[in-house]
Protein backbone atom coordinates (compact mmCIF):
# COMPACT_ATOMS: atom_id res chain seq x y z
CA UNK A 1 0.00 0.00 0.00
CA UNK A 2 1.45 3.35 -0.29
CA UNK A 3 0.58 6.57 0.84
CA UNK A 4 1.19 10.41 0.78
CA UNK A 5 2.15 12.60 3.38
CA UNK A 6 3.17 16.55 3.84
CA UNK A 7 5.83 16.55 6.22
CA UNK A 8 5.50 18.43 9.16
CA UNK A 9 8.88 18.51 10.78
CA UNK A 10 10.63 21.59 9.69
CA UNK A 11 8.74 24.41 7.23
CA UNK A 12 10.38 22.59 4.50
CA UNK A 13 7.13 20.18 4.36
CA UNK A 14 8.65 17.90 1.94
CA UNK A 15 6.09 15.85 -0.21
CA UNK A 16 6.88 12.40 0.68
CA UNK A 17 5.57 8.95 -0.38
CA UNK A 18 5.39 5.80 2.18
CA UNK A 19 5.49 2.33 1.03
CA UNK A 20 3.92 0.03 3.33
CA UNK A 21 4.40 -3.86 2.83
CA UNK A 22 3.90 -6.55 5.58
CA UNK A 23 4.94 -3.76 8.74
CA UNK A 24 7.80 -2.56 6.51
CA UNK A 25 7.50 1.16 5.44
CA UNK A 26 10.14 2.62 2.51
CA UNK A 27 9.95 6.31 2.38
CA UNK A 28 10.86 8.40 -0.47
CA UNK A 29 10.70 12.10 -0.92
CA UNK A 30 12.02 13.02 2.51
CA UNK A 31 14.89 15.46 3.04
CA UNK A 32 16.49 14.13 6.15
CA UNK A 33 15.87 11.12 8.70
CA UNK A 34 13.49 13.17 10.69
CA UNK A 35 11.60 12.91 7.85
CA UNK A 36 11.34 9.65 7.56
CA UNK A 37 10.85 8.73 10.92
CA UNK A 38 7.91 10.44 10.90
CA UNK A 39 6.53 9.25 7.99
CA UNK A 40 7.32 5.95 9.46
CA UNK A 41 5.49 6.62 12.56
CA UNK A 42 2.45 7.80 10.54
CA UNK A 43 2.04 4.52 8.69
CA UNK A 44 2.63 2.17 11.74
CA UNK A 45 1.01 4.35 14.85
CA UNK A 46 0.41 7.50 14.60
CA UNK A 47 0.14 9.38 17.68
CA UNK A 48 -0.93 13.04 19.48
CA UNK A 49 -0.99 15.11 21.60
CA UNK A 50 -4.68 16.29 22.42
CA UNK A 51 -5.51 19.43 24.78
CA UNK A 52 -8.89 20.46 26.04
CA UNK A 53 -10.10 22.85 29.13
CA UNK A 54 -12.00 21.33 31.86
CA UNK A 55 -14.85 23.38 34.43
CA UNK A 56 -13.42 23.69 37.65
CA UNK A 57 -16.82 22.21 40.01
CA UNK A 58 -15.76 24.80 42.60
CA UNK A 59 -15.22 27.54 41.49
CA UNK A 60 -17.92 29.92 39.20
CA UNK A 61 -17.39 29.98 35.33
CA UNK A 62 -13.78 28.59 35.40
CA UNK A 63 -12.09 26.93 33.33
CA UNK A 64 -9.09 24.36 33.21
CA UNK A 65 -6.88 23.96 29.94
CA UNK A 66 -5.04 20.37 30.03
CA UNK A 67 -3.06 17.97 28.05
CA UNK A 68 -2.14 14.69 27.31
CA UNK A 69 1.18 14.16 29.49
CA UNK A 70 2.42 11.48 26.34
CA UNK A 71 0.65 11.75 22.46
CA UNK A 72 -2.10 8.79 22.22
CA UNK A 73 -2.79 6.91 19.39
CA UNK A 74 -4.44 9.19 16.61
CA UNK A 75 -7.87 6.80 16.25
CA UNK A 76 -8.53 7.04 20.03
CA UNK A 77 -9.16 11.10 20.23
CA UNK A 78 -12.37 10.77 20.25
CA UNK A 79 -12.40 8.17 22.41
CA UNK A 80 -10.26 9.93 25.09
CA UNK A 81 -12.38 12.98 24.89
CA UNK A 82 -15.60 10.95 26.04
CA UNK A 83 -13.90 10.16 28.80
CA UNK A 84 -12.18 12.97 29.95
CA UNK A 85 -15.26 14.41 30.09
CA UNK A 86 -16.46 12.64 33.07
CA UNK A 87 -13.33 13.78 34.82
CA UNK A 88 -14.13 16.52 37.65
CA UNK A 89 -11.40 19.34 38.57
CA UNK A 90 -11.38 21.29 41.79
CA UNK A 91 -9.00 24.46 42.51
CA UNK A 92 -6.42 24.92 43.36
CA UNK A 93 -4.54 23.20 40.56
CA UNK A 94 -0.82 24.29 39.50
CA UNK A 95 0.68 23.32 36.01
CA UNK A 96 1.95 19.56 35.87
CA UNK A 97 -0.78 18.66 38.60
CA UNK A 98 -2.65 15.19 37.24
CA UNK A 99 -6.16 15.62 36.74
CA UNK A 100 -6.50 11.51 35.18
CA UNK A 101 -4.31 9.03 35.98
CA UNK A 102 -4.88 7.38 32.70
CA UNK A 103 -6.91 7.88 30.09
CA UNK A 104 -5.91 6.02 26.75
CA UNK A 105 -2.30 5.59 28.23
CA UNK A 106 -1.57 8.83 29.40
CA UNK A 107 -2.08 11.16 32.24
CA UNK A 108 -3.76 14.09 31.87
CA UNK A 109 -1.49 17.35 33.43
CA UNK A 110 -2.87 20.65 33.82
CA UNK A 111 -1.39 23.29 31.66
CA UNK A 112 -2.75 26.46 33.76
CA UNK A 113 -2.77 27.21 37.42
CA UNK A 114 -6.27 28.23 38.58
CA UNK A 115 -5.98 29.74 42.29
CA UNK B 1 2.41 62.34 37.91
CA UNK B 2 4.40 59.53 38.80
CA UNK B 3 7.39 58.79 35.90
CA UNK B 4 8.96 55.85 35.25
CA UNK B 5 11.91 54.78 32.85
CA UNK B 6 10.09 52.09 30.91
CA UNK B 7 6.16 51.88 30.66
CA UNK B 8 4.94 48.64 28.43
CA UNK B 9 1.21 48.75 27.41
CA UNK B 10 0.17 45.49 26.77
CA UNK B 11 0.83 41.63 28.89
CA UNK B 12 1.23 39.55 26.38
CA UNK B 13 3.90 37.31 25.00
CA UNK B 14 5.29 40.45 23.67
CA UNK B 15 5.29 42.69 26.44
CA UNK B 16 6.21 40.54 28.98
CA UNK B 17 9.32 39.71 26.88
CA UNK B 18 10.17 42.83 26.81
CA UNK B 19 9.98 44.31 30.09
CA UNK B 20 12.10 41.21 31.04
CA UNK B 21 14.43 41.95 28.70
CA UNK B 22 14.72 45.68 29.75
CA UNK B 23 14.71 44.86 33.36
CA UNK B 24 17.89 42.49 32.56
CA UNK B 25 19.39 45.41 30.64
CA UNK B 26 20.06 47.07 33.26
CA UNK B 27 17.13 49.07 33.57
CA UNK B 28 14.99 48.48 37.17
CA UNK B 29 12.33 51.26 36.84
CA UNK B 30 9.60 49.19 34.74
CA UNK B 31 5.86 48.69 34.27
CA UNK B 32 3.41 46.68 32.44
CA UNK B 33 -0.04 47.70 31.88
CA UNK B 34 -2.77 45.26 30.90
CA UNK B 35 -6.61 45.23 30.61
CA UNK B 36 -7.03 41.37 31.54
CA UNK B 37 -6.76 40.40 34.83
CA UNK B 38 -4.14 38.32 33.94
CA UNK B 39 -0.74 38.46 32.07
CA UNK B 40 -0.61 36.30 29.09
CA UNK B 41 -2.67 37.83 26.75
CA UNK B 42 -4.01 35.93 24.28
CA UNK B 43 -1.41 32.82 25.13
CA UNK B 44 -4.27 31.91 28.03
CA UNK B 45 -6.74 30.86 24.99
CA UNK B 46 -4.67 29.52 23.01
CA UNK B 47 -4.82 25.68 25.00
CA UNK B 48 -2.89 23.74 21.87
CA UNK B 49 0.66 22.87 21.74
CA UNK B 50 3.53 23.74 19.91
CA UNK B 51 4.32 26.81 21.46
CA UNK B 52 8.17 27.38 22.09
CA UNK B 53 9.88 24.67 19.91
CA UNK B 54 12.45 27.40 18.98
CA UNK B 55 12.89 29.61 21.63
CA UNK B 56 12.47 27.21 24.81
CA UNK B 57 13.42 24.03 22.82
CA UNK B 58 10.22 22.43 24.23
CA UNK B 59 6.54 21.80 23.14
CA UNK B 60 4.35 23.74 25.58
CA UNK B 61 0.47 25.10 25.33
CA UNK B 62 -0.03 28.61 24.96
CA UNK B 63 -0.88 29.23 28.95
CA UNK B 64 2.34 27.04 30.13
CA UNK B 65 4.57 29.17 27.43
CA UNK B 66 2.49 32.10 29.08
CA UNK B 67 3.64 30.87 32.60
CA UNK B 68 7.10 30.58 31.54
CA UNK B 69 7.33 34.70 31.25
CA UNK B 70 4.96 35.50 33.67
CA UNK B 71 6.85 33.52 35.97
CA UNK B 72 10.00 36.04 34.62
CA UNK B 73 8.47 38.73 35.62
CA UNK B 74 7.38 37.94 38.63
CA UNK B 75 11.35 37.21 39.87
CA UNK B 76 11.78 40.68 39.13
CA UNK B 77 10.89 43.94 40.55
CA UNK B 78 8.50 44.67 37.70
CA UNK B 79 5.46 46.64 38.15
CA UNK B 80 2.76 44.79 36.65
CA UNK B 81 -1.04 46.70 36.69
CA UNK B 82 -4.03 44.48 35.30
CA UNK B 83 -7.42 44.96 34.59
CA UNK B 84 -5.73 48.71 34.06
CA UNK B 85 -6.76 49.76 30.02
CA UNK B 86 -4.44 52.00 28.44
CA UNK B 87 -6.63 55.02 27.14
CA UNK B 88 -4.09 57.52 25.94
CA UNK B 89 -0.43 58.12 24.59
CA UNK B 90 0.96 61.19 23.11
CA UNK B 91 4.29 62.06 21.50
CA UNK B 92 6.18 62.98 24.69
CA UNK B 93 5.45 59.59 26.04
CA UNK B 94 2.55 60.42 28.85
CA UNK B 95 0.35 57.58 29.41
CA UNK B 96 -3.15 58.10 30.68
CA UNK B 97 -4.77 54.54 31.89
CA UNK B 98 -8.07 53.43 34.08
CA UNK B 99 -8.86 50.91 36.88
CA UNK B 100 -10.68 50.65 39.23
CA UNK B 101 -8.91 53.59 41.52
CA UNK B 102 -9.65 55.98 39.09
CA UNK B 103 -7.33 57.49 36.06
CA UNK B 104 -3.67 56.43 36.23
CA UNK B 105 -1.42 59.26 34.14
CA UNK B 106 2.08 57.83 33.96
CA UNK B 107 5.02 60.02 32.32
CA UNK B 108 7.42 57.37 30.80
CA UNK B 109 11.31 58.02 29.34
CA UNK B 110 10.26 54.64 27.12
CA UNK B 111 7.37 53.40 25.99
CA UNK B 112 6.99 50.00 24.38
CA UNK B 113 3.80 49.34 22.26
CA UNK B 114 2.81 45.46 22.48
CA UNK B 115 -0.95 45.78 22.13
CA UNK B 116 -1.21 42.90 20.09
CA UNK B 117 -4.07 42.64 17.41
CA UNK B 118 -7.73 42.59 16.83
CA UNK B 119 -9.74 40.28 14.21
CA UNK B 120 -11.40 41.35 11.37
CA UNK B 121 -14.86 40.94 11.14
CA UNK B 122 -17.62 40.07 8.89
CA UNK B 123 -18.47 43.75 8.31
CA UNK B 124 -14.99 43.97 6.71
CA UNK B 125 -15.34 41.45 4.41
CA UNK B 126 -18.85 42.74 3.25
CA UNK B 127 -20.41 39.41 2.98
CA UNK B 128 -23.95 39.90 1.71
CA UNK B 129 -27.33 38.12 3.53
CA UNK B 130 -28.99 38.23 7.00
CA UNK B 131 -27.40 38.81 10.07
CA UNK B 132 -27.82 36.31 12.39
CA UNK B 133 -26.52 34.48 15.44
CA UNK B 134 -24.05 32.15 14.98
CA UNK B 135 -21.50 33.63 12.94
CA UNK B 136 -18.27 34.56 15.25
CA UNK B 137 -14.79 35.47 14.59
CA UNK B 138 -12.67 32.37 15.12
CA UNK B 139 -10.95 33.54 18.16
CA UNK B 140 -13.44 34.91 19.59
CA UNK B 141 -15.11 31.15 19.33
CA UNK B 142 -11.91 30.02 20.89
CA UNK B 143 -12.26 32.26 23.63
CA UNK B 144 -16.12 30.95 24.46
CA UNK B 145 -14.81 27.55 24.06
CA UNK B 146 -11.67 27.14 26.03
CA UNK B 147 -12.01 29.92 28.79
CA UNK B 148 -15.93 29.81 29.31
CA UNK B 149 -16.60 26.21 28.22
CA UNK B 150 -19.83 26.75 25.62
CA UNK B 151 -19.77 24.92 22.68
CA UNK B 152 -20.64 27.63 20.20
CA UNK B 153 -22.32 25.25 17.56
CA UNK B 154 -22.62 22.09 16.24
CA UNK B 155 -22.22 22.08 12.17
CA UNK B 156 -19.57 24.92 11.33
CA UNK B 157 -18.16 26.46 8.22
CA UNK B 158 -14.77 28.07 8.51
CA UNK B 159 -13.94 30.84 6.27
CA UNK B 160 -10.25 31.51 6.22
CA UNK B 161 -7.11 28.62 6.42
CA UNK B 162 -5.09 31.11 8.34
CA UNK B 163 -3.67 29.27 11.82
CA UNK B 164 -6.60 30.05 14.28
CA UNK B 165 -9.27 28.95 11.91
CA UNK B 166 -7.57 25.54 11.69
CA UNK B 167 -6.87 24.94 15.11
CA UNK B 168 -10.77 26.10 15.62
CA UNK B 169 -11.61 23.19 13.06
CA UNK B 170 -10.33 20.52 15.41
CA UNK B 171 -11.26 22.29 18.86
CA UNK B 172 -14.48 21.94 17.85
CA UNK B 173 -14.66 18.27 16.00
CA UNK B 174 -13.06 17.23 19.69
CA UNK B 175 -15.94 19.09 21.41
CA UNK B 176 -18.06 17.40 19.33
CA UNK B 177 -19.10 19.48 16.23
CA UNK B 178 -19.32 18.73 12.56
CA UNK B 179 -16.76 20.98 10.86
CA UNK B 180 -18.38 21.02 6.82
CA UNK B 181 -15.43 22.98 5.59
CA UNK B 182 -13.01 25.51 5.28
CA UNK B 183 -13.13 27.56 2.79
CA UNK B 184 -9.94 29.93 1.67
CA UNK B 185 -10.32 32.47 -0.82
CA UNK B 186 -6.75 32.54 -2.01
CA UNK B 187 -5.37 29.22 -3.98
CA UNK B 188 -3.16 28.55 -0.86
CA UNK B 189 -3.71 28.21 2.66
CA UNK B 190 -1.53 30.88 4.74
CA UNK B 191 -2.10 27.83 7.37
CA UNK B 192 1.39 26.28 9.01
CA UNK B 193 1.75 22.53 7.43
CA UNK B 194 1.60 21.39 10.66
CA UNK B 195 -1.92 22.84 11.16
CA UNK B 196 -3.60 21.48 8.00
CA UNK B 197 -2.19 17.86 8.99
CA UNK B 198 -3.52 17.92 12.60
CA UNK B 199 -5.88 19.90 11.93
CA UNK B 200 -8.36 19.04 8.90
CA UNK B 201 -6.79 16.20 7.80
CA UNK B 202 -7.15 13.85 10.99
CA UNK B 203 -10.54 15.02 11.33
CA UNK B 204 -11.47 14.59 7.37
CA UNK B 205 -12.36 18.23 6.97
CA UNK B 206 -12.40 19.31 3.46
CA UNK B 207 -10.18 22.45 3.20
CA UNK B 208 -12.00 24.46 -0.43
CA UNK B 209 -9.00 26.70 -1.60
CA UNK B 210 -9.94 29.52 -4.26
CA UNK B 211 -13.38 29.28 -2.54
CA UNK B 212 -15.20 31.86 -0.28
CA UNK B 213 -18.44 32.38 1.76
CA UNK B 214 -20.88 34.84 -0.56
CA UNK B 215 -23.75 34.31 1.45
CA UNK B 216 -25.08 34.15 4.92
CA UNK B 217 -28.41 32.86 5.45
CA UNK B 218 -30.62 32.88 8.41
CA UNK B 219 -33.75 34.69 10.43
CA UNK B 220 -33.09 34.23 14.49
CA UNK B 221 -29.27 31.73 13.92
CA UNK B 222 -27.36 30.51 10.91
CA UNK B 223 -29.01 28.24 8.70
CA UNK B 224 -26.69 28.02 5.85
CA UNK B 225 -24.07 29.93 3.39
CA UNK B 226 -23.64 30.37 0.55
CA UNK B 227 -19.90 29.55 -0.94
CA UNK B 228 -18.56 29.94 -4.82
CA UNK B 229 -15.12 29.55 -6.34
CA UNK B 230 -13.56 32.65 -7.25
CA UNK B 231 -11.37 33.33 -10.40
CA UNK B 232 -8.17 34.78 -10.29
CA UNK B 233 -9.08 37.83 -9.19
CA UNK B 234 -11.66 36.63 -5.81
CA UNK B 235 -14.43 37.40 -7.94
CA UNK B 236 -16.90 34.49 -7.09
CA UNK B 237 -17.89 32.71 -10.06
CA UNK B 238 -21.67 32.56 -10.20
CA UNK B 239 -22.19 28.55 -11.67
CA UNK B 240 -20.21 27.55 -8.85
CA UNK B 241 -22.45 29.00 -6.11
CA UNK B 242 -23.31 25.80 -3.75
CA UNK B 243 -25.29 25.89 -0.04
CA UNK B 244 -23.55 24.72 2.41
CA UNK B 245 -26.06 24.03 5.82
CA UNK B 246 -24.52 25.25 8.96
CA UNK B 247 -25.60 26.87 12.23
CA UNK B 248 -22.03 28.42 12.84
CA UNK B 249 -19.69 30.49 10.56
CA UNK B 250 -16.01 31.39 11.68
CA UNK B 251 -14.28 33.86 10.49
CA UNK B 252 -10.63 33.24 10.20
CA UNK B 253 -9.74 36.41 8.08
CA UNK B 254 -6.69 37.96 9.15
CA UNK B 255 -5.84 39.84 12.20
CA UNK B 256 -5.39 43.88 12.19
CA UNK B 257 -2.45 45.20 14.42
CA UNK B 258 -4.12 47.14 17.63
CA UNK B 259 -2.64 50.72 16.73
CA UNK B 260 -4.76 53.48 18.09
CA UNK B 261 -2.38 54.10 20.59
CA UNK B 262 0.26 54.35 18.70
CA UNK B 263 -1.86 57.20 15.89
CA UNK B 264 -2.72 59.24 19.00
CA UNK B 265 1.07 59.62 19.58
CA UNK B 266 1.48 60.35 16.31
CA UNK B 267 3.30 57.18 15.31
CA UNK B 268 3.75 57.19 11.59
CA UNK B 269 2.76 53.79 10.38
CA UNK B 270 3.49 51.43 7.90
CA UNK B 271 0.37 50.99 5.41
CA UNK B 272 1.31 47.11 4.59
CA UNK B 273 2.31 45.57 7.89
CA UNK B 274 -0.20 48.07 10.04
CA UNK B 275 2.33 48.37 12.43
CA UNK B 276 4.59 50.95 13.15
CA UNK B 277 7.60 51.81 11.42
CA UNK B 278 10.86 50.96 13.30
CA UNK B 279 14.48 50.32 13.31
CA UNK B 280 16.66 47.86 13.80
CA UNK B 281 16.09 48.10 18.10
CA UNK B 282 12.34 48.43 17.47
CA UNK B 283 12.29 52.05 17.74
CA UNK B 284 9.75 53.87 16.00
CA UNK B 285 9.89 57.20 14.62
CA UNK B 286 9.78 59.08 18.07
CA UNK B 287 12.27 58.94 19.45
CA UNK B 288 12.00 56.54 22.84
CA UNK B 289 8.85 54.56 21.70
CA UNK B 290 9.05 51.21 20.54
CA UNK B 291 6.89 48.41 18.90
CA UNK B 292 6.77 44.72 19.23
CA UNK B 293 4.62 41.93 19.11
CA UNK B 294 1.63 41.12 16.74
CA UNK B 295 1.32 45.07 17.14
CA UNK B 296 4.36 45.95 15.01
CA UNK B 297 3.76 42.79 12.53
CA UNK B 298 1.43 39.74 12.39
CA UNK B 299 3.78 36.54 13.54
CA UNK B 300 3.55 32.90 12.93
CA UNK B 301 5.38 31.64 16.19
CA UNK B 302 5.06 33.26 19.37
CA UNK B 303 8.72 32.30 20.04
CA UNK B 304 9.73 35.27 17.51
CA UNK B 305 7.35 37.42 19.15
CA UNK B 306 9.56 36.81 22.00
CA UNK B 307 13.12 37.51 20.11
CA UNK B 308 11.58 40.46 18.41
CA UNK B 309 10.42 41.80 22.09
CA UNK B 310 13.87 41.26 23.42
CA UNK B 311 15.20 43.67 21.21
CA UNK B 312 12.61 46.29 21.69
CA UNK B 313 13.40 45.57 25.84
CA UNK B 314 16.77 46.16 25.57
CA UNK B 315 16.73 48.90 23.03
CA UNK B 316 14.30 50.37 25.32
CA UNK B 317 17.14 50.25 28.16
CA UNK B 318 19.83 51.39 26.73
CA UNK B 319 17.69 54.56 25.38
CA UNK B 320 17.45 54.95 28.81
CA UNK B 321 20.58 54.65 30.33
CA UNK B 322 23.10 56.18 27.44
CA UNK B 323 20.38 58.86 25.45
CA UNK B 324 21.63 57.82 22.05
CA UNK B 325 20.78 60.12 20.00
CA UNK B 326 19.04 59.16 16.48
CA UNK B 327 20.57 59.11 13.78
CA UNK B 328 18.88 59.43 10.31
CA UNK B 329 19.60 56.14 9.37
CA UNK B 330 19.52 53.20 6.45
CA UNK B 331 16.36 53.23 4.42
CA UNK B 332 15.18 49.61 3.04
CA UNK B 333 13.59 49.54 0.12
CA UNK B 334 11.03 46.41 -1.13
CA UNK B 335 12.41 44.41 -4.39
CA UNK B 336 10.86 42.17 -6.61
CA UNK B 337 8.70 39.40 -4.80
CA UNK B 338 8.92 40.81 -1.11
CA UNK B 339 5.89 42.35 0.53
CA UNK B 340 7.48 44.08 3.56
CA UNK B 341 10.59 44.20 5.74
CA UNK B 342 11.16 44.89 8.93
CA UNK B 343 13.15 47.23 9.82
CA UNK B 344 12.30 49.46 7.68
CA UNK B 345 15.69 51.66 8.71
CA UNK B 346 19.05 50.70 10.29
CA UNK B 347 20.27 53.21 12.25
CA UNK B 348 23.71 51.55 13.84
CA UNK B 349 25.99 49.57 11.63
CA UNK B 350 28.39 48.81 14.00
CA UNK B 351 26.29 44.92 14.71
CA UNK B 352 24.89 42.66 12.87
CA UNK B 353 21.13 43.22 12.03
CA UNK B 354 18.45 40.99 11.05
CA UNK B 355 15.92 42.12 8.60
CA UNK B 356 12.29 40.10 8.67
CA UNK B 357 10.17 39.86 5.71
CA UNK B 358 6.89 38.04 4.09
CA UNK B 359 7.41 37.07 0.50
CA UNK B 360 4.15 38.28 -1.79
CA UNK B 361 2.54 34.51 -2.62
CA UNK B 362 4.17 31.07 -2.52
CA UNK B 363 7.80 30.31 -4.40
CA UNK B 364 9.79 27.59 -5.35
CA UNK B 365 13.09 27.65 -5.02
CA UNK B 366 14.22 31.29 -4.53
CA UNK B 367 17.44 33.12 -3.33
CA UNK B 368 16.50 35.83 -0.64
CA UNK B 369 19.00 39.02 -1.14
CA UNK B 370 19.92 42.25 0.69
CA UNK B 371 21.54 44.63 -2.32
CA UNK B 372 23.05 47.99 -1.69
CA UNK B 373 23.42 49.72 -5.56
CA UNK B 374 25.01 46.38 -7.24
CA UNK B 375 26.71 45.28 -3.75
CA UNK B 376 25.25 42.01 -2.73
CA UNK B 377 25.42 42.19 1.49
CA UNK B 378 23.32 39.45 2.28
CA UNK B 379 21.50 36.45 0.54
CA UNK B 380 20.12 33.19 1.29
CA UNK B 381 18.62 30.51 -0.69
CA UNK B 382 15.19 28.52 0.32
CA UNK B 383 13.70 25.63 -1.15
CA UNK B 384 10.60 27.43 -0.89
CA UNK B 385 8.91 30.47 0.34
CA UNK B 386 5.61 31.38 1.37
CA UNK B 387 3.67 34.44 2.41
CA UNK B 388 2.62 32.24 5.91
CA UNK B 389 5.84 31.93 6.70
CA UNK B 390 8.33 34.54 7.64
CA UNK B 391 11.82 34.83 6.52
CA UNK B 392 14.83 35.96 7.96
CA UNK B 393 17.90 37.19 6.55
CA UNK B 394 20.98 38.82 8.69
CA UNK B 395 23.10 41.69 7.51
CA UNK B 396 26.64 41.20 9.34
CA UNK B 397 28.03 44.23 10.80
CA UNK B 398 31.29 44.23 8.12
CA UNK B 399 29.22 44.21 5.45
CA UNK B 400 26.91 47.09 6.75
CA UNK B 401 29.76 49.77 7.66
CA UNK B 402 30.41 51.43 4.23
CA UNK B 403 26.76 51.09 3.13
CA UNK B 404 25.64 54.01 1.73
CA UNK B 405 21.71 52.69 1.38
CA UNK B 406 18.48 52.57 0.06
CA UNK B 407 19.61 48.49 0.55
CA UNK B 408 17.20 46.87 -1.19
CA UNK B 409 16.00 43.16 -0.17
CA UNK B 410 14.29 40.72 -3.29
CA UNK B 411 13.56 37.60 -4.28
CA UNK B 412 14.97 36.05 -7.22
CA UNK B 413 13.66 32.68 -8.34
CA UNK B 414 15.97 29.82 -8.88
CA UNK B 415 15.64 27.11 -11.59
Amino acid sequence: MKRKFTCIICPRGCAMEADIQNGQVAVSGNSCSKGEEYAICECLHPVRTVTATLRISNRHDTMVSVKTQTPIPKEQMQAFMAQLRQHAVNAPVRIGDVVAENICGTKVIVTKAVQ
Amino acid sequence: MKKHDVVVIGGGPAGMAAAVAAYDAGCKDVVILDREPQLGGILMQCIHNGFGLHKLGQELTGPEYAAVYAQKVAQRNIKVYLETTVTGLTGDKIVTAQNRDGILKLQATGVILAMGCRERSRGALNICGTRPAGVYSAGTAQKLVNCMGYQVGKRVVILGSGDIGLIMARRMSLEGAKVEAVCEVMPYSSGLTRNIVQCLEDFGIPLYLSTTVIQVHGAGRLEGVTVAHVDQNCKPIEETTRYIPCDTLLLSVGLIPENELTRCAGVPIDPITGGALVDENCQTLIPGIFACGNVLQVHDLVDYVSEEAERAGAGAAKLVGDNIPIQAGISIQLGNGVRYVLPQTIRRTDEDVSLFLRVTQPFGKARLTVTDADRVLAAGKRLKAAPGEMEKLTVKAEMLKDAKGPLTVSLEVLE
